[in-house]
Order: structure tokens, then C-alpha cells, then sequence
């Protein structure tokens, strides 16, 4: 088991290399000078030179990719071209508020989801398996930047009971221990904190957890449906055990396999919801921070922020094939 | 309970399904007793309704679209089908066991040996944990499961076939039954493991003095472990008679059939006799005898009228119309 994590990690620098040529050509092949953009439009062509040569951007695509994976490989992700503050500070600052809605968003999609995906097998054709599948396929299609707006216009705007954007009320203080609120107001033990937290957290984690909530459900009620009819579920049947126990444990944990690997994928959804949903709700995570700086044109974020994500995203995808091996344990890893 | 009362009576049972192609009669009208320490073969091919009756027995039909219609199933003297949902359970695991006919896929593959027993006997007994766990060590032992010490928490998948079938009855007598139900439970087996585990039931049986009803389509089981049989075609009994007197005074063409169908061991060379046609469509039934179709001394009346079980001699029933009265059948 160790030697296959190992193996995997040691698998994991040619995914990110491969990465790290990918963002970095996108980022140069997006039309837009960065110089330009610092410098604002009256700058002069030798000032622009200037900035460009001072910057590398001269240099041949090679050297300047070079120069990049160097610095990334001591640790170094570049400073900013617009605020000259360290993108690795910065990043550090951020990334555990994108964490905490993206955990938080999946949490909320898990449970609805395998819940209702579960009640919706158990009670097949069902109204409640009606419902909730159709539900599901609107889940899927909505625009996630259209959900976030009804869901402020609705529960902000008109009704007041959440709040718009932002992630803690002005007037609530907080003691950042961990950067993850929920966990920083239960440290401290400021419940108003936490519970202020919290209500920010529900609509942007809502809209972000819609789509994966409805993949889940769908995929939980299918798996279900094909494990309900196993030798096994009617052998547990015989032996007198309860409903529960036979849906919740000996179907469940079978079923759940295949629902695993969708949350996997779907967690990598979510990092790149998090744009939007960030966006939209003033959320100050890395997904903002990305958005801003394509606006900018701060290809140095950019590249750094993608090459984060992707390697989050890569390491939840090894974290989800061990787990495989505690759901079935005929799984084997050599 | 003194031997001659019937552990199990099943009256006039009635199993439908009702689908949208129409009503299936899966089990349409068969009785059967069954006393302890005796056992009960009930013999016929895919489709004729053996384990719809079993799981008839243990109220495991799935509903919809199934629904017993009519009939009673006494178990020790109390109808099954008066029963509450949590009054089943208690009898399921614990006064009746059961035995499935696919090893590979009737045990949960992620979950431990010992968490499948433990649970089935916690289900049912007031033990903690320790308890359940010795009582399967000791269950393991009793159905010749080696170093079941070391066993127990391996997985169904590191079992063979026969050993998983011998996990699947030790399960099944977790809580001393006084039924066992087996449903062709050496089917997926291979000849020689087949011997053991009927070996293994007739073990168990002397032990427990359990009645058994085992479900099966191979006369070979049945010759080595039934006391009487029940032959079924297409959810009705076609022959109920003591074995020994079904193998040397078979009635029904279907019985004579299935036993024309078994190859013998003579020096002689000889064609392997088979039922012509095939089983019959459930949907939509002939309307006299369902065997008719099939049968190699069909007569006019056969095609009209659907025979009454007949004993034809002592404890020897038979459904044919030509073991009846022709006269007394005509005029019904």
C-alpha cells in the first residue's frame, strides 16, 4: 500500500509538468500585454519596452517557461506584476477560504445527495423519486453564476436572511488561527462567529454544491438500484436484519463505489466552480483571486494558481483510489 | 413438539406477480407439511415456482409486483401471512434459515465473515460481541471451516466455492432453526464439493433434528437426502410422493421425464432422453393441463381440463388426467 502511494506521488511530477507547459502556453497565447496593463494606456513605447525587457517577456518562450519552473521548483510562485506582494503569501492566505466552501459545498452535496439518491432507489417510481431526479436534472443545467444571483436576489435581497457576499460580517471579530473560519470560531470558541460564518458559507456553498448534489443523486439512486437486486441484499433479507441496515450499510457500501469516483471528479469541479461562485459572492478565495488576475493580465498568478489547483485536484484523485480499497476490500494495490 | 405434527404447513399457497404483460401465477395452489428432522425435496426446472415458494415461506416476495393471493403458510401451528412485518424478521435468520443457491454472490463482498455472522446472530439473540464471535468461531468449526480462528475476518473472496457455501449454511443454523430452507444450494458447486455439503446437511440435520426443505432440479440430490418429494410444472405440484416410491413407481409423464433425462451407467449405449418443447411461458397458460404441450401421452381431454392432485395410492398423489377416473374427469 505504501509503495503504491509512493509510486503514485512519484507520479505525479509528469502530470504537473505537463500541467505547467499547459497553463503556461494558454497564458501566453491569451492576447494582452501585461506591460500594458501596469502601465495603463498613456504609457509611452520605451516605457512599455522597458518594463517588458525588466520582466523577461523578451525572452524566447523556452527561457521564460525555464525561469518559471526554476523558481517553482525552490518554492518560489513569482510575485505579482500588479501588487509586487508574493503570490505565495498571497496564495496561502487564500486558498484555505476556496478549501473551506469547496468542503463544505461537497459535504452538503454528499449528504442530500446520497441521501436522496438512496431514498429514490429504496422507493423506486416513487413521487419522491420523481421529484427528486427531476430536481437533480435541473440541479445539472443550471448555470451555476445564475443560480448564485437568484439565490441573492431571493434570500439577501428580498427575504434578508443570508447574507450577499463575503465571508464574515464586518462587525463580527474573529481570531484567524487555521484561515478556515468554521474551524478558527470553533478553536476560539466564538460561536457567533461561527454561526456567521456559517450562514456565508450556506448560499455560495449551495450554488457551488448544486451540480455536484444532483450527479450524486443520480449516480447514488443507479448504483443503488443495481445492488438492491444482489444475491446478497436478499440474503441479508433472510437472516432478519432491518430495512435500514440492509439499504444503509450492506447496499450502501457496495453501491458507494462507483458514487466515490464521481466525487473525486467532481471535487475538481468544484475548484474550478469556485471562479464563479467566488466571484459572484465576494468570496475572498483563490477562485477570485484567479479572476482578477486574468482581468490584469497577471499571467504570474494565473500560472501559479492553476498549477495549485491542478495538483490539489490530482492528489484528491489519489486520496479517492485509496479509499476505493476500505469500500472493496477485492480491490488490491500492488 | 412430537413428530407427527407438521413443523411447517403450507395450504393452498397462491403466489402472483402482476406485471404489466399480465398476471404471472408464479405458485398456483400447492400444500405441503413438513416435520421436523424430516425433509422435503421439492424438485422441478427454472420457473416452476420452487423459490417463489421458498421466499413465499419466508415473506421475502418482492411487492409489487408479487403478493401471495391466498393460501396459509403455518409455522408451528401460526399462520405466516397473518404476520407483522417486525414478527417476520424475528422468525427470518433465527427460527428459519436459509441457504441460497450461488455462494459467489449470495455472502456481501465487503464485509467480513465475522461481521455477516455476528450481525445475523446479534440480530436475534441478546449477545454482546464476544459472544457472537465465539458462536461463529464455534458455527465455523461445526461446518468444517479450517483454523476458523484465522478465517473468520477474511473476506467472502478468500474463500472457495464450497467454503463459501459452507459459511452460507453456517450462517443459515447461526441460531439453531428448527426449518432450513435450501435452495439449490449445491447447484454452483462442483460434483465432488456437492457431496460434502449434502453430507454436511445430513450432519446437521441428525444434530439439530431440523426439518429441511430442499429446493433443487437434480434427482441426484434428492435421491441422496429427501424423504418425500414434490414434483412442480409451472407453479402446481405434479407428483407428491414418498422418494423411494417416486423413483421406483414415478407416475406423472413430467417425473417420468426428468428421470429418462438423467443419464444411467450401462455398458450399453443409449440416447439421452429429453422433455420436448420447453417450460412454459407464465403469461399465458393452456388452458387444460399446463403439461400438455409437452406431454408424450397427451389426450382430447388433456388440452380442456387442468387435472386435480389425485392420490393415486398410499401417500402417492399424482395430477395427470390419466391417472383419474376418465369418466368422473370428463363430466368436471
Amino acid at each position: 500500500m505504501l509503495k503504491y502511494i509512493i509510486r503514485r506521488l512519484v507520479m505525479l511530477i509528469p502530470v504537473l509538468l505537463g500541467v505547467s507547459i499547459l497553463t503556461f502556453s494558454l497564458v501566453h497565447l491569451i492576447p494582452g500585454d501585461p506591460a500594458k496593463s501596469m502601465l495603463g494606456e498613456k504609457a509611452t513605447e520605451t516605457q512599455l519596452e522597458l518594463l517588458r525587457e525588466e520582466m523577461g517577456l523578451n525572452d524566447p518562450y523556452i527561457v521564460q517557461y525555464g525561469n518559471f519552473i526554476g523558481k517553482i521548483l525552490q518554492g518560489d510562485l513569482g510575485e505579482s506584476i500588479q501588487s509586487k506582494e508574493d503570490i505565495a503569501v498571497e496564495i496561502a492566505q487564500k486558498l484555505p477560504a476556496t478549501i473551506e466552501l469547496t468542503i463544505f459545498a461537497m459535504i452538503l452535496a454528499m449528504v442530500i445527495g446520497i441521501l436522496a439518491g438512496v431514498i429514490a432507489a429504496v422507493k423506486q417510481y416513487s413521487w419522491f423519486d420523481n421529484v427528486s431526479m427531476t430536481g437533480a436534472l435541473f440541479g445539472v443545467s443550471l448555470p451555476i453564476f445564475w443560480l448564485g444571483l437568484m439565490m441573492i436576489w431571493v434570500f439577501a435581497v428580498e427575504l434578508k436572511i443570508l447574507p450577499p457576499s463575503g465571508r464574515l460580517a464586518s462587525t463580527v471579530e474573529l481570531e484567524t488561527i487555521t484561515n478556515f473560519y468554521l474551524l478558527d470560531s470553533i478553536l476560539s470558541g466564538n460561536w457567533g462567529a461561527f454561526k456567521d460564518a456559517f450562514f456565508h458559507l450556506l448560499m455560495p456553498g449551495l450554488a457551488l454544491g448544486t451540480i455536484p448534489m444532483a450527479v450524486i443523486a443520480r449516480m447514488t439512486r443507479s448504483s443503488m438500484l443495481e445492488v438492491m437486486g444482489q444475491d446478497y441484499i436478499r440474503t441479508a433479507a433472510a437472516k432478519g436484519l432491518k430495512k435500514q441496515l440492509i439499504i444503509f450499510q450492506h447496499a450502501l457500501k457496495n453501491a458507494f463505489l462507483p458514487v466515490l469516483t464521481i466525487i473525486g471528479l467532481q471535487f475538481g469541479f468544484l475548484l474550478g466552480g469556485a471562479v464563479l461562485t467566488e466571484t459572484i459572492f465576494s468570496w475572498p478565495g483563490i477562485g477570485r483571486y484567479v479572476y482578477q488576475a486574468v482581468l490584469a493580465r497577471d499571467y504570474q498568478i494565473v500560472q501559479s494558481t492553476i498549477l495549485i489547483i491542478a495538483t490539489i485536484f490530482v492528489l484528491v484523485n489519489l486520496l479517492t483510489d485509496i479509499l476505493y480499497k476500505y469500500f472493496d476490500p477485492r480491490i488490491k494495490y500492488e | 413438539m412430537d413428530t407427527d405434527t407438521p413443523l411447517l404447513d403450507v395450504v393452498n399457497l397462491h403466489t402472483h406477480f402482476f406485471t404489466k404483460a399480465g398476471t404471472v401465477k408464479a405458485v398456483d395452489g400447492i400444500d405441503f407439511s413438513v416435520k421436523p428432522g424430516e425433509t422435503l425435496g421439492i424438485v422441478g426446472e427454472s420457473g416452476s415456482g420452487k423459490s417463489i415458494t421458498a421466499m413465499s415461506i419466508l415473506g421475502l416476495i418482492p411487492s409489487p409486483p408479487g403478493k401471495i393471493v391466498d393460501g396459509g403458510i403455518y409455522f408451528k401451528g401460526e399462520n405466516l401471512l397473518d404476520k407483522k412485518e417486525k414478527q417476520l424478521r424475528q422468525i427470518r435468520g433465527k427460527e428459519i434459515g436459509m441457504v441460497f443457491q450461488d455462494p459467489m454472490t449470495s455472502l456481501n463482498p465487503v464485509f467480513t465473515v465475522e461481521k455477516q455472522m455476528v450481525e445475523t446472530i446479534r440480530a436475534h439473540e441478546n449477545f454482546s460481541k464476544k459472544q457472537a464471535r465465539d458462536r461463529s468461531l464455534e458455527l465455523l468449526n461445526l461446518v468444517g471451516i479450517p483454523d476458523p480462528k484465522k478465517r473468520l475476518t477474511s473476506y467472502p473472496h478468500e474463500f472457495s466455492g464450497g467454503m463459501r457455501q459452507r459459511i452460507m449454511i453456517a450462517i443459515a443454523l447461526a441460531c439453531n432453526p428448527s426449518l432450513l430452507i435450501a435452495d439449490e444450494p449445491t447447484t454452483a458447486l462442483d460434483v465432488t464439493i456437492q457431496a460434502q455439503i449434502l453430507d454436511l446437511f445430513r450432519r446437521m440435520q441428525r444434530e439439530l433434528d431440523m426439518g429441511i426443505i430442499m429446493i433443487t432440479h437434480d434427482l441426484g440430490v434428492v435421491s441422496e437426502v429427501c424423504d418425500r418429494v414434490m414434483v412442480m410444472y409451472a407453479g402446481k405440484p405434479a407428483e407428491f410422493s414418498e422418494t423411494k416410491n417416486l423413483f421406483d413407481h414415478g407416475k406423472h409423464p413430467y417425473t417420468l421425464g426428468l428421470m429418462n433425462s438423467i443419464p444411467k451407467i450401462t455398458p450399453e449405449k443409449h440416447k439421452l432422453e429429453a422433455i420436448d418443447g420447453v417450460p412454459p411461458d407464465l403469461h399465458g397458460l393452456p388452458k387444460g393441463c399446463s403439461f400438455a404441450p409437452r406431454c408424450k401421452h397427451v389426450m382430447e381431454s388433456c388440452l380442456n381440463i387442468d387435472p386435480e392432485l389425485k392420490e393415486v395410492d398410499n401417500n402417492h398423489h399424482v395430477r395427470c388426467l390419466l391417472y383419474e377416473d376418465s369418466k368422473e374427469a370428463v363430466s368436471t
